[in-house]
């Protein structure tokens, strides 16, 4: 067990288990915590991948732009006065069996499928490919995805606001 | 300039009017100065056109440029037809480039022209984008290599006629007119399209050159060289409709309902030419019976209308009469085999008669709309360019040496001799004479009647003025190109001439050269492409030049001669002579009674047919659909009753039974959105378990 | 063990999927169905990234990974707008109060 393997596995217990807590927990600000340590996870797996731009970007948009967003929403909707920040769970046990079920399933298809395997040579840094390839290849993507983010952002401030 | 220079150019020629028609129509009622975008795109299109014209007449006189693409190849789409290709393109060859410069200048001077002429019209921009509309069509019969493009855009000029004819549709005349010029031209029109479905169902293409091509291999039409000589002749009649040939000619008198300036450039100058165009264009395909039915339509569309335009005292009738008659000229020269002259006094004929009809526009313009030539006279004052232009334009038209009408015409009546010579179908010959003398004798009739002697509405010709410059401008432009200095160094001949020599050759006969005239079969193993006819020919035409040139000129001359005697002179009464032979006179006023014959035969027999179809449809159509009706009624009784007992039966306990799974099927609707998140992942995982068995 | 390859990181994915639909299926209060959406979108970048690495697809799956991350950007903005709405109109945020849907 090389050193490698051990921080795949030590990422992959960490994002498994805060993510078991954030769908269990009863309480939504440890909810928000657990969510903000399976980003943390998932950013150490890109890593483990290869991906260390994409790493970054996970960190910086999710823990510092979903999350915070999140935390204002769990604020905005509890009164902060009489915090009810406790929220119930609903049919546990049929969705219990039945995601149980689907990831049953799920993982007999992974492992008995025979994928391609041909791992890649990941350059220590992908900052400049993936900087190219956005202005040239992609450039119409990456500018049609600007000005949906405005689109969402006017549609947000409109439907949020007051009438 | 490189062939993808002229085809980028002549699109831009081709198109820039349909931009202007749609720009001046769409903007039209908003922009009241949007005309002058129409006139600044026909300005641009002449220039682009002479460039063109220049480049290639000038340097690249031997290639024809061609630019297509494939349309519809059905072959590709696995259908059981072997070729059946159409394609779309345009050619760029020394008679196109030079029909594109024609029509553009009439066009562009016909525009500035009716910017004064049209002054104060309530659809003033309208007219503008009628004209560009008019400009499209035609440059698209000109530039096409195919006879698919040239029958749409044969339509679509139809098309535009019949909106500018109709013009004023306020006027019932003008509007009746529009729809006998609509009509006149379906007929011909179907002939046209009959000749084109012979062809395609023989050649399978509508490429031009691919049918010649095929045709010199010996494919024919039902591989009989009659069919041949059938579909040249069917193919002619769509030119018989638009040239205003015998006997569809009638449309074009009336046609003069529509605007002066539009009557110049469509009735005079080009739409009327696409008829001849389209005769040069297929020129190779015609068999010599076809040649010869094409020369005698043309000779007796010559005769006639020049003796109407004898008696006709509306200043746009004679000159309407005049059009048809030269048109009839052109035609017959292309049926007699004398295919330079006949393009080229197409023209000459397009200069001189645009200005003809451009320079009557002036002086209806001056004289507030008055049409009758016996309420003018002594206008040479008052309408000092005028006259000059109209003097300059008649002397072309009467065949005068040094003008080019004397050139083309010359060609054609040398022609005519020889192939009376060589045919012995001297009666082309002799018609072809009488009508030179004739349109000299009408021509200055309509002259001395129109501005000299003395003026008849005092009136009138007080309030008469010369018309601005924007009108009298193009007529000079117009005189000018009306002399012979632009087509031949030599006044005499136009057989040294440069139009002659270098850019226009006949070309060579693809059919049979049993089927053919037989001087049009070469003698000498010699297959140059210059050398076309036999030798006889070349040698009868030369030789006919000189008596041609004489008779012609002394022909002319007494006509002038005439006209002068009876009416600038009055040595003879023009009633005296008028009622002597007075049968004839009347023949000739009413028009031959052509419209007469056409109402009592084709229009009665029309109307008689109508009718007995409409006692058909009331008595027997209707009875049948009302026993039809009292059966139905019967039927539908018994099927209601059927209706009532079983079906709604049937639907009630269909009804029943949903009403009660929906009160099952209820309980698992329960509005909530992550139930039915639950049950899609149930369903997954039971497909999945489905599928991978 | 064997050695660490794809079949480990799509496994990793396929939990966070699952327990993401957990999330969305059982949680009443609709900020933490939106968390449980955010966990079914990572699951699906690691899948993308874990490709492009061992399919040797070059840099594509990177991409499209990063477009997901802008995407989910969005996605929540509009949601928790949807969601702060929702608590004007309802005076609550337990999606399964919420249940016009039935009519």
């Amino acid at each position: 067990m090389n050193l490698y393997d051990f921080i795949f596995y030590f990422f992959a217990a960490l994002t498994i288990v805060s993510a078991f807590f954030v769908v269990t927990t009863k309480n939504i600000i440890y909810a928000a915590f657990n969510l903000l340590l399976t980003f943390f996870g998932v950013a150490g797996i890109y890593v483990l991948l290869g991906a260390d731009f994409l790493a970054i970007v996970q960190l910086i948009i999710y823990v510092g732009g979903i999350l915070i967003l999140m935390l204002f929403g769990v604020m905005l909707t509890n009164k902060i006065t009489n915090v009810q920040i406790k929220t119930e769970a609903s049919f546990v046990i049929p969705a219990s069996i039945g995601v149980g079920l689907f990831a049953g399933v799920l993982i007999a298809i992974l492992l008995k499928t025979e994928w391609r395997n041909s791992p890649a040579d990941i350059p220590i840094s992908t900052l400049v490919p993936i900087g190219k390839l956005l202005m040239e290849e992609w450039a119409f993507v990456f500018i049609l995805l600007g000005v949906l983010l405005l689109i969402a952002l006017i549609g947000a401030a409109s439907i949020a606001r007051k009438e | 300039m490189s062939e993808y220079n002229y085809t980028l150019l002549a699109l831009l020629v081709f198109f820039l009017p349909l931009l202007g028609f749609l720009v001046t129509i769409l903007l039209g009622k908003k922009f009241s100065k949007i005309y002058l975008f129409e006139v600044a795109i026909i300005t641009i299109v002449l220039i682009l056109s002479i460039v063109i014209g220049f480049f290639k007449l000038g340097f690249q006189v031997d290639e024809r440029i061609i630019s297509q693409f494939t349309w519809i190849d059905l072959k590709s789409a696995g259908t059981p037809y072997t070729s059946f290709i159409i394609e779309l393109g345009i050619v760029l060859d020394n008679i196109s480039v030079i029909m594109l410069f024609v029509v553009s200048l009439v066009s562009t001077l016909v525009h500035y022209f009716s910017i004064a002429y049209m002054k104060g019209d309530p659809r003033f921009n309208r007219y503008f984008a009628y004209l560009g509309l008019f400009t499209f069509s035609m440059m698209g019969i000109v530039l096409t290599h195919n006879f698919l493009m040239m029958y749409i855009f044969w339509e679509l000029v139809g098309v535009s006629s019949y909106l500018l004819i109709g013009f004023w549709y306020e006027k019932d005349s003008a509007s009746d007119a529009a729809k006998k010029a609509f009509l006149a031209n379906r007929v011909g029109d179907l002939g046209m399209l009959a000749g084109l479905l012979i062809l395609f169902t023989t050649y399978h293409t509508f490429t031009i050159d691919n049918v010649f091509g095929q045709i010199a291999l010996g494919v024919l039409p039902f591989n009989s060289e009659f069919w041949l000589t059938i579909m040249g002749v069917l193919l002619f009649c769509g030119a018989i409709g638009k040239s205003a040939q015998l006997p569809l000619h009638v449309w074009l008198p009336d046609a003069m309902e529509g605007p002066t300036p539009v009557s110049a450039l469509i009735h005079a100058a080009t739409m009327v030419a696409a008829g001849v165009y389209l005769v040069t264009r297929i020129f190779p395909l015609f068999t010599g019976d076809a040649l010869l039915f094409i020369a005698v339509v043309g000779a007796l569309s010559a005769l006639i209308p020049a003796t109407i335009a004898l008696t006709q005292n509306d200043i746009k009738k004679v000159l309407a009469y005049s059009t048809i008659s030269q048109l009839g000229y052109m035609i017959m020269a292309l049926g007699i085999g004398s295919y330079f002259y006949g393009y080229f006094h197409l023209i000459t004929h397009a200069f001189f008669k645009a200005g003809l009809f451009l320079a009557a526009g002036s002086v209806i313009h001056a004289m507030h709309h008055e049409q009758d030539i016996q309420n003018m006279g002594g206008l040479r004052k008052k309408l000092p360019i005028t006259y000059a232009t109209f003097l300059v334009f008649c002397l072309a038209i009467s065949g005068v040496p040094l003008t080019s009408g004397f050139l083309s015409k010359d060609g054609i009546l040398a022609g005519a001799l020889a192939f009376g010579s060589l045919t012995g179908h001297y009666l082309i010959t002799v018609v072809g004479f009488t009508v030179a003398m004739l349109t000299a004798f009408y021509m200055f009739r309509l002259l001395i009647l129109t501005f000299h002697g003395k003026p008849k509405d005092k009136h009138a010709y007080d309030h008469a003025h010369e018309s601005p410059a924007l009108m009298t401008v193009p007529l000079i432009i117009l005189a000018v190109l009306s002399f012979f200095a632009f087509y031949s160094f030599n006044p005499t001949t136009a057989e040294k001439g440069w139009v002659f020599e270098k850019w226009i050759q006949t070309p060579e006969s693809v059919v049979p050269e049993s089927a053919r005239y037989s001087f049009m079969v070469p003698e000498s193993e010699i297959r140059d492409r210059k050398i076309i006819h036999s030798e006889t020919y070349t040698k009868t035409v030369h030789d006919a030049h000189i008596p041609a040139v004489i008779l012609s000129l002394l022909l002319s001359g007494f006509g002038i001669l005439v006209a002068f005697t009876i009416y600038y002179w009055k040595k003879i009464s023009a009633d005296k002579i008028a009622n002597s032979l007075k049968p004839l006179y009347k023949f000739s006023l009413n028009k031959w009674y052509f419209d007469e014959l056409y109402d009592k035969t084709f229009i009665a027999f029309t109307m008689f047919l109508s009718k007995i179809l409409n006692w058909f449809d009331a008595k027997i159509i209707d009875g049948v659909v009302n026993g039809a009706a009292s059966v139905t009624r019967g039927f539908s009784k018994i099927s209601g009753g059927f209706d009532t007992i079983v079906i709604d039966g049937f639907v009630n306990f269909s009804a029943f039974f949903s009403g009660l799974v929906g009160i099952v099927l209820r309980k698992m609707q329960t509005g909530k959105v992550q139930v039915y998140i639950v049950l899609l992942i149930f369903s997954i995982v039971i497909l999945i378990f489905y599928f991978s068995r | 063990m064997m050695e660490v390859g794809l079949q480990h990181f799509l496994v990793v994915s396929a939990i966070l999927f699952s327990l993401g639909i957990f999330g969305v299926v059982t949680r009443k209060n609709a900020v933490m169905v939106l968390m449980g959406i955010e966990l079914i979108l990572n699951a699906a970048n690691i899948n993308f990234i874990a490709f492009a690495k061992y399919g040797n697809f070059g840099f594509d799956g990177q991409l499209i990974a990063l477009f997901v991350i802008v995407l989910a950007a969005a996605e929540a903005a509009i949601a928790l707008a949807i969601v702060l709405n929702i608590y004007k109109n309802f005076a609550t945020v337990n999606v399964d109060e919420i249940n016009k849907l039935k009519e």
